[in-house]
């Protein structure tokens, strides 16, 4: 996808698979993978078929990505922040057990 | 936030926002819940921080939210935004999720305004990355000023033209249109074609997105019969069949779009009585003249309950506020009576069109349902259409039973994506009605929280509401 328009949104800088990518602040982390020309955001838990997302509204849950460590997270509902790393998520995803996801989290589930 | 407000309010769309808006300022303390970071629901999304210079790209009916967002926030109304409500119980003790924090809320009254989400379009290939949504398409277009140029939208229903118009505004190719539309629905339209016509301006307005778009040389392909997306990681083209003949074209981008539907999660998982609406092919709330439900307290405004469109959430919000508002002894029932009256002509006014607009882009029974056995009906799960049919012939009567046969329903999306094509497969491969079926069996939480939230949500007892 690309970015219409007036386009003098101040810029956030995030990591997606170890790559710097430059998003809007106000954008979702979907909003700012698929301006990037990502499309697949995760491989599915059942077959391992490639998953992207579909709804941008918080209800299909195809969008999940791992953020800063912690996995299914819904990349449409989660506001880009300056060095948040996402990762695509890979089938079920590590839950990490002894991961603490508390603590300053600002994004919501 | 506070441990107890006369009335909440989940939802920050047209409903809500008309909600909280009109409850706040009689004395009673309103809460307005919502999972965005900015009041505007899916139709008004990012209205107030919208940067595009030429409102027409959007249009006008999408710039009439600012002047909801603003009563909302001079209402005296509390707005939390970021906010997940993922249970309300008939106690109507409400589970909410902020910032990683769960806590428990309790209203005297409660308005669901949970809106509408896109009905499901199970076939072949809807899964594959770059399948999205028109409403999804919309979405980003609104908040991030993002679009796919050279996209094909493909499916029925004013919000596919109008997002395609939208593009076409904005300058953005559109590859095609192709327009699942039965042939047969014009003539089934036909009858509440009288009434329709008093909301003329709302009939031409879709006309003209039409026309627009044809004029401006965008292939737009009627009376497709079937369609599948192909490729493997990613989706390449559609296929398309019109009569006995497919065609195909390539494509990176789809937008799918065959009507939107309540999302009945919350209400369901409360336990509202729903029954099932034929007329517009989902499940429909219980309510009363003041959207209250068969849960006393509880009350759903806005397409949550049935769908009616932007205009119709804003009044029936007003009207449920009002309704809560006299239950909770802020208002008499004469003030309430006139005080909403208003709103109930209006409203009146805005349902006139709806009936021919049901009929007219009522989606075919094989958009619906799928026909080959192989097409994904789960998303989460990966359930295809042949698991569905081979469970009903072993015995399976209804979708929760499905469950254990198959996990259909089971996932993250918690039925919002099959709920309503396994209700209508199973029916049909039963030869019952979908009332006879059911519904999936909802419960909280609607949405998925954290175990650690859960654990550490407040033991000490929560001081209950009296129950009417």
């Amino acid at each position: 996808m690309r970015r219409i328009g007036r386009d003098d949104a101040p810029q956030v800088t995030i990591e997606f698979e170890g790559e710097p990518l430059t998003a809007r602040r106000g954008d979702s982390v979907a909003a700012a993978l698929l301006a990037g020309n990502h499309r697949s955001f995760r491989t599915t838990p059942v077959s391992g078929a490639a998953r992207g997302p579909f709804c941008m509204m918080g209800s299909c849950f195809d969008c999940l990505v791992e953020i800063d460590g912690a996995p299914n997270r819904q990349a449409c509902m989660i506001e880009v922040r300056e060095g948040m790393r996402v990762r695509r998520q890979r089938g079920a995803g590590d839950i990490g057990l002894g991961h603490s996801t508390g603590g300053g989290r600002e994004d919501t589930p | 936030m506070k441990s107890r407000y006369d009335i909440a309010i989940v939802g920050a769309g047209p409903a809500g926002m008309a909600a909280a808006a009109a409850a706040a300022g009689h004395g009673a303390s309103v809460l307005l819940l919502d999972e965005q970071s900015e009041a505007g629901g899916q139709i008004y999304r990012a209205v107030s921080r919208q940067n595009f210079k030429d409102r027409n790209i959007l249009g006008s009916d999408y710039y009439e939210g600012l002047d909801l967002v603003s009563e909302l926030a001079s209402s005296g109304a509390e707005h939390v935004t970021g906010a997940t409500v993922w249970q309300v119980s008939p106690e109507r003790e409400i589970g909410v999720s902020k910032d990683g924090t769960a806590r428990m809320v309790t209203a005297g009254q409660v308005i669901l305004a949970t809106g509408a989400q896109e009905r499901p379009f199970p076939v072949p290939g809807w899964t594959l990355p770059g399948v999205m949504t028109a409403g999804g398409a919309q979405s980003v277009l609104k908040s991030s000023a993002l679009a796919a140029p050279d996209a094909v939208f493909a499916g029925s229903g004013p919000l596919l033209y109008l997002v395609a118009y939208q593009y076409m505004k904005a300058g953005i190719p559109v590859r095609a249109i192709l327009d699942t539309t039965p042939r047969a629905n014009a003539l089934r339209a036909l009858p509440h074609l009288p009434a329709a016509l008093r909301s003329i301006g709302a009939l031409m307005k879709g006309r003209r997105w039409i026309a627009s778009l044809r004029a401006a040389g965008i292939p737009f392909i009627k009376h497709i019969e079937d369609l599948k997306l192909t490729g493997t990681d990613c989706v390449t083209g559609v296929e398309y069949r019109r009569g006995k003949r497919w065609r195909k074209i390539d494509a990176a981008q789809v937008f799918l779009h065959q009507g939107v539907v309540p999302d009945v999660n919350l209400a369901m998982a409360a336990g509202c009585a729903h029954r099932w609406s034929a007329a517009q092919l989902c499940w429909h709330a219980e309510t009363d003249a003041w959207g209250e439900t068969d849960i006393p307290g509880i009350a759903i405004a806005g397409d949550g309950a049935a769908i009616g469109g932007a205009l119709a959430a804003e009044y029936l919000g007003r009207i449920a506020a009002h309704g809560a508002l006299h239950r909770c002894g802020c208002l008499g029932r004469a003030e309430r009576d006139s005080l909403a009256a208003p709103f109930r002509r209006a409203l009146a006014g805005e349902m006139r069109l709806r009936p021919f607009l049901d009929a007219l882009f009522r989606p075919p029974r094989r958009l619906r349902i799928p026909q080959g056995d192989a097409t994904i009906v789960c998303r989460c799960e990966e359930v295809p259409a042949a698991l569905i049919r081979e469970s009903v012939a072993l015995g399976c009567l209804g979708p929760n039973q499905l469950k254990s046969f198959s996990r259909c329903g089971m996932g993250p999306c918690q039925g919002r994506f099959c709920g309503l094509t396994v209700s209508e497969m199973i029916a049909e491969a039963r030869g019952v009605g979908v009332a006879e079926v059911g519904a999936l069996r909802l419960r909280p939480p609607v949405k998925p929280l954290m175990l650690e939230e859960l654990a550490a949500l407040a033991v000490e007892p929560v001081s209950m509401p009296g129950k009417r």
